[in-house]
């Protein structure tokens, strides 16, 4: 008996279904880093994944919450995996697990576990690791192709492990800053932006590999949006507010300003409007505020990018924009049924 | 082609309806006994007008109304009155109420019945009151009498709606109701149009009712109905709310605490219908109604079945099977559990599922709001489910009225979605109850202030009038005894400085006092009838709550 009280029956759709759909949404995406960086970046998710479920373990065991329905939730899989594709492929282990083990303990699990945390506890990962160890955040891996030297797989392992690399290679030679961070470098060495964008690292729309990659987690995001696992709001207001900012500044000033497809195509654009912006836990309920959210990180993302410190503004502008939400969802309570001033 | 509306949100749960509509409705079998409860409607309760070992025919009425709102209630068949006395009933709560055991004497004989060949003829004040006599109430769940439904004040309404929508899964009463006797159903509902002076009338049936659609539209044309149109509506729970049908058929949104009939419409359910049309053309009063047996039964069917039939003795003609774990009343999404599988059918009766692990399993334990929104995409009200659980959650009560609470009509669609299998529903349920009963609390605690602070007044009256009246008496005593004096003039008392604070201070007090008697509690102040008996039915529920969770805490050691 399903209880004493209706209703009694309910849809077979749960937590850990929608959070496996998410994950698998976003294989297209790794699929296409593999091809092109070689699998170091799988190492990190496992390395993710692992660090993930076992903080997730011992801080379900010290607040003595049930294991198993937690641990199947999947939700801690999904930071695991959204940290490690947002930090370089070719971290340190002890980068990745300190990183996850911060996501999962403490903006997750301190704050009151799934459902309650404030901050999207990836990016809280990772804004603790770009802060403490910036240089090893900006060691990425040059795509297949381009790097002088190609480092085989248990090279990779090699230097993730014991942080050494095979005789005579220096880093430099197999690892480069993201085409976002050498854009802006460039800019304030004075480079033309024509210059720079025809530097070997640049392809079609932004970054070579890099775009594609961001690609794969387009066709992932279409793919929410055709389960409806995600709204249509937080991708298109982000992607919008996002291309209409960039392209404002472009037309302005083209020789200082990349094309908004430069924007979408690169960092963490893609993975954020589809994976990262769209946490619900961490996102606005209501429809306008989903859309005042994602416009207001895309706002900041942009802002950041192109007049901040750090490479990539995604991160910083998901976790202050996070910190709205209350405001947003007061504010933007939608009038309930009955109660709306038009009536035919 | 008419423009139908759309409401917001809205489910799909499996319909679970072709096990039970593909054989006509079958006369159930004269059961051993009828357990008929006084108090089948919304209102006050009916009062026995037979003794224990009178006989009595069908149709006899054996309650009669009490009061303005209220509703008679009859014999269901010739037999012997048993006994009048407490029983459990059709409610969730397992509470006993007052009940009429009747034992048929097999001969279902009818008392004379007052029939009418013209309704046209009689007032419509003699219509309402057959339709009061006759036990006439909305059979679509709600109960309420339909002779208190049939007014028109000023001739504003519009538009009469019939509800066949059915959107609840398993149910088919309505549309076996609809396929079989659509032609009375239509007599029916040009009676009430009559007596609301409607325009026109709008019959809604979900489209996946393609048979009841047909046979009520050729009713339409056979009947020569003008200015009535049979809709079919889409098929999405809760597409037959009242207020939900009304919004897809007319557009008009009928917001929580208003009258349909204020905006032009009013809303009866096509069983209702019917009987009316039974009660004015033929006399009959209700003692039977459809009633669909299914679940987990070989033979899922529709019943014309005695108010007052045993639940148990209807379900065995369906041939119940092994593993019954109890029988639901209503559909799985808004329902209520059974105390007993023994209770009579009531007239909100439209359907019996016997239930079991395996068509409503064991619900999977609640994990934590993910504010996925699920909820507020379903939910018809258009309100936002999960910020309503986190106030009820917390007993934030207030927070959970301004962010309107009780314009949840309890459809259950957001309980339905949750991916977290919490049950939201209850919290509602919860909030709600508790928000009445702290109301209630305080409308009590206000009498009790009023009563301590009139019997202070009173005693300082009177202490004063003793004082008074002694100082008169000494007064007289000392003017007996002295000559007369010249009056002083009596000092004029604005003048003197204290008393014009005295004077100051109690306008205040008394302003304070107006002010404090102007704020009522919204909730609970001027109830709509229909609202008192939800109270009274949460208040059970809560009771039954309580006594569930004391047999817990005692299982446990």
């Amino acid at each position: 008996m399903s209880g004493f009280f209706s209703p009694f029956i309910t849809k077979p759709v749960s937590v850990s279904q929608i959070m496996l759909h998410v994950l698998l949404a976003l294989i297209p995406g790794i699929a296409i880093y593999v091809w092109f960086y070689g699998p170091a970046i799988l190492i990190s998710l496992t390395l993710a994944s692992i660090t993930a479920l076992v903080i997730e373990a011992l801080m379900l065991k010290i607040q003595n919450k049930p294991l198993a329905p937690y641990l199947k939730d999947n939700s801690a899989l999904l930071t695991a995996w959204l940290l490690a594709l947002s930090i370089p492929p070719l971290a340190p282990w002890w980068l990745v697990v300190v990183g996850t083990a911060f996501a999962i303990s403490i903006s997750k699990h301190l704050y009151g576990g799934l459902g309650n945390n404030p901050f999207n506890p990836a990016m809280i990962g990772y804004a603790v690791l770009i802060i403490s160890f910036p240089s090893h955040m900006t060691h990425w891996l040059t795509p297949h192709g381009l790097a002088e030297i190609p480092l085989s797989f248990p090279d990779q392992l090699n230097y993730i492990f014991h942080g050494m690399l095979p005789d005579g290679v220096r880093l430099d030679a197999v690892t480069m800053a993201t085409p976002l961070d050498t854009l802006k470098t460039q800019l304030h060495l004075n480079t033309q932006l024509k210059d720079i964008l025809e530097m070997p690292i640049y392809g079609r729309m932004a970054g070579i590999g890099s775009e594609w990659v961001a690609t794969g987690f387009l066709l992932g995001g279409i793919y929410l949006l055709a389960k409806r696992l995600i709204s249509w709001h937080i991708p298109a207001a982000f992607l919008g507010t996002l291309f209409i900012t960039s392209g404002l500044f472009h037309l302005l000033d083209p020789s200082h300003h990349v094309a908004p497809l430069f924007h979408w195509f690169s960092g963490a654009a893609m993975l954020g409007a589809f994976f990262i912006l769209t946490d619900p836990v961490t996102s606005p309920t209501t429809p306008r505020g989903k859309l005042i959210f994602a416009a207001g990180a895309g706002l900041l993302t942009y802002l950041i990018r192109s007049f901040g410190g750090f490479p990539d503004g995604m991160a910083f502008a998901t976790l202050l924009m996070n910190i709205c939400v209350p405001l947003i969802d007061a504010w933007t309570q939608p009038k309930v049924f009955g109660k709306k001033e038009k009536q035919p | 082609m008419r423009t139908l509306y759309k409401f917001h949100g809205g489910v799909h749960p499996p319909t679970n309806k072709t096990q039970s509509n593909l054989t006509p409705i079958a006369q159930a079998a004269l059961p051993s006994k009828l357990l008929i409860p006084l108090h089948q409607h919304v209102g006050s309760s009916a009062k026995p007008v037979v003794e224990v070992g009178e006989y009595v025919l069908k149709g006899q009425r054996i309650g009669r109304p009490e009061g303005h709102l209220s509703s008679a209630v009859h014999a269901s068949t010739s037999g012997t009155i048993a006994a009048i006395d407490m029983q459990r009933v059709a409610h969730p709560s397992g509470i006993p109420d007052l009940c009429i055991t009747l034992i048929p004497d097999g001969l279902d004989e009818w008392i004379a019945l007052d029939t009418c060949d013209d309704w046209t003829t009689l007032s419509h004040t003699d219509l309402r009151h057959r339709l009061r006599e006759a036990g006439v109430v909305g059979l679509g769940g709600a109960v309420f009498p339909s002779d208190m439904k049939l007014y028109s004040h000023k001739h504003k309404i519009k538009t009469l709606v019939l509800n066949g929508a059915e959107c609840e899964p398993y149910i088919t009463c309505d549309d076996m109701l609809m396929r079989e006797r659509a032609g009375e159903i239509l007599q029916g509902a040009e009676m009430m149009r009559a007596l609301l002076y409607a325009e026109e009338v709008l019959i809604g049936i979900e489209d996946n009712k393609p048979e009841a659609i047909a046979a009520m539209k050729s009713a339409v044309v056979a009947g020569n109905h003008q200015r009535m149109e049979v809709i079919a509506v889409p098929t999405v729970y809760p597409g037959g709310g009242a207020k939900q049908l009304i919004r897809v058929l007319t557009g008009i949104e009928v917001a929580a605490g208003v009258r349909s009939t204020n905006m032009g419409v009013q809303c009866f359910n096509v069983g209702t219908a019917y009987s009316a049309w039974r009660a004015i053309r033929f006399g009959e009063p209700l003692v039977s109604r459809i009633v669909t047996v299914t679940g987990n039964v070989s033979r899922p069917q529709n019943y014309d079945a005695l108010i007052g039939t045993p639940m148990d003795e209807l379900v065995a003609q369906s041939g119940q099977l092994p593993g019954t774990t109890g029988y639901i009343m209503g559909g799985p999404m808004m329902g209520v559990l059974m105390p007993s599988r023994q209770v009579g059918v009531i007239k909100a009766a439209n359907c019996i599922i016997a239930s079991s692990d395996k068509l409503f399993p064991t619900a999977k334990p609640a994990l934590p709001c993910i504010r996925c929104t699920r909820c507020a995409d379903v939910c018809p009200s258009e309100l936002q489910p999960q910020e309503l659980y986190w106030f009820s959650k917390a007993k934030n009560f207030d927070k959970a009225e301004d962010y309107h609470l009780f314009d949840c009509i309890e459809c259950g669609a957001c309980s339905y979605v949750c991916p977290s299998n919490i049950p939201l529903v209850q919290y509602y349920r919860f909030a709600k109850s508790e928000i009445w009963a702290r109301e209630a609390g305080k409308k009590a605690a206000d009498a009790a202030r009023e009563r301590h602070e009139y019997r202070e007044s009173r005693i300082e009256r009177e202490k004063r009038e003793k004082t008074e009246k002694l100082a008169a008496k000494e007064k007289a005593a000392q003017a007996a005894k002295t000559p007369l004096q010249p009056v002083v003039a009596a000092a004029n008392p604005d003048a003197d400085p204290e008393n014009t604070m005295q004077l100051k201070i109690q306008t205040a007090i008394d302003r304070a006092k107006e002010q404090a008697a102007a704020i009522k509690p919204k909730n609970v102040e001027q109830l709509t009838p229909q609202q008192q008996a939800e109270i009274n039915d949460i208040e059970a529920r809560r009771a039954r709550i309580r006594e569930l969770a004391k047999d817990n805490t005692d299982a446990q050691p």
